[in-house]
């Protein structure tokens, strides 16, 4: 019963050449029949740990050099496969990542491990490669108020000026990550239309980025805003070059990871412990922790490459000692009986 | 397909078509998923929310939460537990509760009723629903009630009896359906035999609780398939705990497989007596605002029971657990 019960509500499909190819493919046949929940989930997901970046650039508490270094060496021993390690934007505007050059000299890099660095302009991406940085990320913003404000220029504006930086990291063969923020809301603009999302991806990548990651700035994407945003995006940039940058400011960040996942993303931001609140709501949470995540992709028997023990460990350190209580809900529940 | 040409088995590889052209997926309306239009929420907060919390919360506190709840547009909101006290000294004033409420129009008030002594004692002080207990696992049954699942089945076919004759609806909740603290992993067999064996003993709603919220999207997938082969959907719904934060991902994959009532509790009230220090019950107003943003109605406002949260925290003197609330006081 509950089999028709699926096969009423996948609303079969009114296309015949649809219902033909599924007659004939098997494959698809245990996909009609199965998890019509568990849609097509990617087998494997990446990992993109942004805690040593996005995660101490939003806590209050300065970090000594030396321990934001253990902190990506402990992550580089969890099966991390990318690690943004630190931003080269200026000091006076970004306190925390000023001594980005010593943490880029000073980590031990894993083989078979990025560690990506954020380059808002030529000058940080110059200074990036000369402390040795192997690959550099770019930032957009879907909104034209939080571009102003963030940054003090348009959109397209801002994009001008990744092209230098575009143009040197492919002479220097550095691949370039972009990021797109407020991809389903503004702090200043509310609502953005996921057709401005697409249009900001579709630049990045048309301008070399290999990857694109949309953030969820400041957490009030639900299920709903996260689908409409992807669909749109996905016409215009293939899903595989598609991250998702969950921020879990509203407790939303799990739903829409699950959703994006759903609609073929395979590529996941989060950060340790859950590091780094929202700058646009004082108090609350920011990123998704990446033990939870962990938690949820290992539990829909996708592999991560990931153990969550060494994860939790670097969790550990890190709250110790910035001395505040993990974000990870994973990391605080220790059943005990 | 030995002798077609390459080409025609190309084309006819459903896998490589969508390979090649994710769109495809789209324009055939597969994957297009169905949520259901409504969900009826339960709102657990003063019963299981305020039984696990340490402060004994007075009886007016108390009265005037579920007041406040009667005014969000909830249609059910569990008042209290007819339990002895001595196991439950939060809930040692449930006749001056449900005596004390204002019982707004188009609401119920279900209660938790053990046994048939808390049954009498439920509908001398006015219960119109009740609730029975059961468990998917054998240790958290006797740990938890004393009695083995089949012995407290016993108990519950009484209740449900006499509830029956008096016309009171009850509603079945099965534990551990996801998870034990003591067994570990539950069999889904084993959780829709207990959901079953409720149904068929007369409770017109079975609420599926991953008690120690373990569970994932993954297992609450496993789980549901296997439950609704005994028990339609309709007749289902999902208790889900947040304490390693996956419950929202694990209400949507319910929601996906038509689950379409949902328990949460205000403020996300309620510590989980297992994992001392992490939460425990999924918050409404995260779940409210989810199902929202889904464009999935469910009558209920949010600002409201976001007052009526602020109202439970300050009294408990704690700060809430919905990262809605939270986020939405932080505001700059």
């Amino acid at each position: 019963m509950a089999a028709v019960v699926r096969l009423l509500n996948r609303g079969v499909l009114s296309s015949a050449m649809g219902q033909h190819y599924l007659a004939l493919s098997t494959a698809a046949k245990v996909q009609a029949s199965g998890l019509k929940a568990g849609h097509a989930l990617p087998e494997k997901v990446k990992i993109v740990e942004v805690g040593p970046r996005d995660g101490l650039q939003n806590e209050k508490s300065i970090v000594p050099t030396e321990a934001k270094i253990h902190l990506i060496d402990m992550l580089s021993e969890s099966g991390l496969q990318v690690i943004e390690a630190t931003s080269f934007v200026s000091p006076k505007w970004v306190p925390q990542m000023a001594d980005q050059v010593e943490v880029m000299k000073g980590i031990q890099r894993k083989p078979g491990v990025t560690y990506p660095v954020l380059t808002p302009n030529l000058k940080g991406f110059q200074a990036a490669v000369k402390a040795g940085a192997s690959e550099v990320a770019i930032f957009g913003a879907a909104s034209e108020l939080f571009s102003k404000k963030n940054i003090n220029c348009s959109v397209d504006e801002s994009l001008q000026r990744f092209d230098e930086v575009m143009k040197a990291a492919k002479e220097a063969a550095v691949p370039v990550r972009g990021y797109v923020s407020c991809v389903v809301g503004c702090p200043y603009e509310g609502k953005v239309a996921p057709e401005k999302v697409a249009h900001v991806a579709k630049r990045l990548y048309a301008m070399g980025c290999y990857e694109i990651s949309l953030g969820d700035t400041i957490g009030v994407g639900t299920p709903g805003s996260m689908v409409d945003m992807l669909e749109a995006v996905t016409r215009e940039v293939p899903v595989s070059a598609l991250a998702v940058h969950c921020h879990d400011t509203y407790g939303q960040a799990l739903a829409n990871i699950l959703v994006a996942l759903q609609m073929g993303i395979s590529v996941v931001d989060s950060s340790v412990a859950g590091l780094g609140g929202c700058p646009y709501a004082q108090g609350a949470s920011g990123n998704v922790a990446t033990e939870d995540v962990v938690y949820m992709l290992h539990g829909l028997g996708i592999q991560t490459g990931v153990e969550l023990s060494k994860l939790m460990d670097a969790g550990a350190f890190i709250c110790r000692t910035l001395n505040r209580k993990s974000s990870s809900k994973v990391a605080q529940a220790t059943c005990k009986l | 397909m030995g002798n077609f040409p390459t080409a025609v088995k190309h084309c006819l590889s459903y896998e490589q078509l969508i390979k090649d052209y994710p769109w495809l997926r789209r324009w055939l309306q597969e994957e297009k998923i169905k949520y259901p239009e409504f969900v009826k929420i339960v709102e657990v907060g003063p019963r299981d929310g305020l039984q696990n919390e340490k402060e004994v919360v007075p009886t007016r506190v108390k009265i005037q939460l579920i007041d406040m709840l009667s005014g969000t547009g909830l249609s059910v909101i569990e008042a209290t537990s007819f339990v002895s006290s001595k196991w439950v000294p939060q809930m040692s004033d449930h006749s001056d509760v449900l005596r004390g409420i204002q019982r707004a129009p188009h609401v119920q008030y279900p209660v938790l009723t053990p046994n048939m002594q808390g049954f009498q004692e439920a509908v001398a002080a006015g219960a119109t629903e009740v609730a029975v207990f059961g468990s998917a696992s054998e240790t958290f049954s006797r740990k938890n009630i004393n009695c083995s699942i089949d012995e407290s089945m016993l108990k519950f076919e009484e209740v449900v009896k006499a509830a029956k004759e008096r016309q009171i609806p009850v509603r079945g909740y099965v534990s551990c359906a996801l998870g034990c603290p003591y067994e570990g992993r539950i069999e889904s067999a084993k959780v829709a035999e207990v959901a079953r064996r409720l149904y068929e003993i007369g409770c017109y709603e079975i609420s599926l609780a991953d008690t120690i919220g373990v569970g994932t999207p993954g297992s609450m997938l496993k789980m549901l398939q296997r439950v609704m082969q005994d028990v339609p959907v309709s007749a289902l719904a999902v208790h889900c705990h947040d304490t390693y934060g996956q419950a929202l991902a694990n209400i949507l994959t319910a929601l996906q497989m038509g689950v379409s009532v949902v328990d949460s509790a205000v403020a996300g009230l309620g510590g989980c007596p297992y994992a001392e220090g992490s939460s425990g019950n999924v918050s409404t107003e995260d779940v409210v605002y989810m199902l929202r943003g889904m464009g999935i109605e469910t009558g209920v406002n949010l600002d409201k029971v976001m007052e009526a949260g602020d109202f439970i925290c300050s009294a408990l003197n704690r700060e809430t657990n919905s990262k809605v609330s939270l986020a939405r006081n932080r505001k700059l």
